[in-house]
């Protein structure tokens, strides 16, 4: 296991500074000045175009600016943003609103997948499995921020059961509807890693031998089918923890939730690339790390794994 | 009783000999993609989905069949004016009409789409096909650089180029900036699909009878991989067109092309008041991604065997 863990840490550094570099790359290597593409369509006042400046090193030679930029971001140094706050206070103050709604979703993403997986794979061929497959399907390809205006106007406007925006006052029960519908477009991948291997724990020797034994479905079902059919619904609940974090801008922009997606929407609307960039790397960063975590679960729930 | 010790003989189910000489060799031919097309015209979902696509690819190449209105004249004393003969589903804010942006509009996310799937695949294809194919450390440096890609999400990855290129919002720009990271995972899955096949006997035939190791990749392995590639595609080339939707509504999408996404974002401000011009191009965006998702998802169920006799 501590081989595997070393083995799995010595990956992410690679992959560490070619994310940085691709994104320091795609900003200051664009045609024109980085640093005016930085403020988009806006005019800098000349004291921040030198704040800017300074905080990326333009007088060093490229390499050297990445460097730099990555021992910055390394120390928590991340610059300001345009309204004068420090990234890692705007950063400290929106984490845990965005944690709080990623939260729901994924709660909510992992009870409707083991909920209709179980459902699907012990009606397999029958209409509920039919329905409720094509149902998860049909939520799957509705695109997000359209799920999320439908929910806003018919539950939040037409209804009144939700706030329609979440604002300054963020709690568990006005992220509710928001996270609830990120949770419906997400959960057919996780309903069917359930509907299969709930299929295959049913046809295997040891669901023969409980019901050999005596047992009833009433027992074999919960204990020994859905127990050990888990494993994979958990690993990509986990996954799809890592990427709703990265992806929140439209939800948090669309409910005018205070998150870290709020405020990469907010810069990207305003054209204010230098947030926008520092964000995005900080999100990329988080996505990676989740991403490490979400493979030593995996090693620790499936033995199979870290004996490769 | 007088068989008390004739002892049981089981009946013969072996193929008798002269069976093989009755095969027809007249019948039909079968192959991957036959099987798979006499299982997709048995679904009617797949023809709903044909149907659907079908329209969207006509209003694309020829919009005026549809509507005789100009997408680009905004009329203010039409502002949110409900619908009337001719223009079915009433005007936005700015006195557009609605269903006239909505079919100029599919030429611009069609447009999208298929670019962006191209990008992929000429990119992802011949990534995970030399990396598989090949192994060694050509599989571990172009594994190396597709995991680079594959670890930002291409959502923010759009996000930045597009911030960054304002002066250039066209289909073009834009679908690199999708599909110039979407093609790590496509990459991925071509190349377990090139593993998987790449010791098979057949390729090992193709060997023994002479042909280099990069015909037989191009002639054998990669043509029966294909597969889960087209499956993949089908399915990327809606998650295209809502990336770009998503892109236009961050307003970083295209600027001074019709697009649905630009007019959900324009109509955001008029939910209250005048919801359809939000809902309508809503309706158009999720029928056209529901449409070739179906696509995708049939044709991953009736390229495999395994799922076609589960059902």
């Amino acid at each position: 296991m501590t081989l595997y863990v070393v083995k799995r840490l010595l990956q992410a550094i690679p992959v560490f500074f070619g994310t940085t570099f691709l994104i320091y790359f795609m900003v200051f290597s664009m045609p024109g000045d980085p640093v005016l593409a930085l403020f988009g369509d806006r005019t800098p006042n000349p004291a921040v175009l030198e704040a800017v400046r300074e905080q990326y090193n333009l007088d060093q030679p490229f390499i050297v600016q990445y460097f730099m930029y990555i021992k910055d971001f390394l120390t928590g140094n991340m610059g300001v943003t345009f309204s004068g706050q420090t990234v890692n206070d705007v950063f400290a103050r929106a984490f845990p609103v965005t944690l709080q709604l990623v939260t729901i979703a994924v709660v909510a993403e992992f009870l409707l997948a083991v909920g209709f997986g179980l459902l699907s794979g012990l009606r397999k061929g029958k209409f509920a499995d039919h329905a409720s497959l094509l149902m998860a399907l049909v939520l799957n390809s509705i695109p997000p921020f359209v799920a999320l205006f439908l929910a806003q106007y018919f539950i939040g406007i037409k209804l009144g059961w939700a706030p329609v925006t979440v604002g300054a006052n963020v709690s568990w029960g006005s992220l509710l509807l928001p996270g609830l519908t990120i949770a419906l477009t997400i959960y057919v991948v996780g309903m069917r890693l359930m509907r299969g291997s709930v299929i295959e724990a049913r046809e295997g020797d040891y669901v023969r031998t409980a019901y050999a034994k005596g047992l009833t479905s009433k027992r074999v079902t919960p204990v020994h089918v859905a127990r050990n059919s888990l494993i994979p619904v958990i690993t990509n609940t986990a996954a799809s923890f890592g990427a709703l974090i990265a992806g929140t801008t439209v939800t948090e922009g669309i409910f005018n939730i205070p998150g870290i997606g709020k405020v990469l929407y907010d810069a990207i609307l305003r054209g204010e690339n230098a947030t926008v960039v520092s964000f995005v790397t900080i999100l990329t960063v988080m996505y990676i790390i989740v991403n490490i975590l979400v493979d030593l679960l995996y090693a620790v729930l499936d033995p199979r794994i870290r004996y490769v | 009783m007088s068989d008390r010790n004739a002892h049981y003989v089981a009946p013969v189910d072996e193929t008798q000999p002269g069976a093989v000489d009755q095969v027809n060799l007249s019948a039909r031919k079968s192959n991957m993609w036959i099987d798979a097309w006499r299982d997709l015209r048995k679904r009617p979902l797949f023809y709903v989905a044909l149907v659907i696509s079908a329209i969207i690819l006509i209003m694309a190449l020829f919009p005026s069949w549809f509507t005789d209105a100009d997408p680009g004249r905004g009329d203010l004393s039409l502002s949110n004016a409900p619908a009337e003969p001719g223009h079915p589903l009433g005007y936005t804010l700015q006195g557009y009409d609605i269903w006239a942006r909505i079919v100029y509009g599919a030429e611009t996310s069609l447009t999208v789409g298929l670019l962006t799937v191209l990008i992929t695949g000429v990119i992802g294809v011949p990534m995970g096909a030399i990396a598989g194919y090949y192994g060694g450390w050509v599989d571990s440096l172009l594994s190396r650089i597709g995991d680079i890609f594959f670890s930002i999400p291409y959502f923010l990855a759009a996000v930045v180029v597009m911030s960054v290129l304002s002066d250039y919002r066209n289909p073009l720009v834009i679908s690199f900036a999708i599909g110039g990271f979407a093609w790590a995972s496509l990459a991925r899955i071509v190349r377990a699909e090139v593993l998987r096949n790449k010791n098979l006997e057949y390729v090992m035939a193709s060997e023994a009878v002479g042909r280099s190791r990069g015909s037989t990749l191009l002639k054998h392995v990669l043509p029966n991989s294909m597969g889960p590639v087209i499956v993949a595609l089908t399915l990327s080339l809606g998650a295209a067109i809502t990336a770009e939707a998503t892109l236009s509504l961050l307003g970083i999408g295209l600027n001074g092309y019709y697009s649905w996404g630009n007019d959900i974002a324009q109509a955001q401000t008029v939910l209250r008041t005048n919801p359809g011009a939000l809902f309508w191009p809503s309706l158009a965006l999720t029928l056209t991604v529901l449409a070739f998702t179906f696509l995708g998802e049939l044709i991953r169920d009736a390229l495999d065997p395994k799922a076609r006799a589960r059902r």
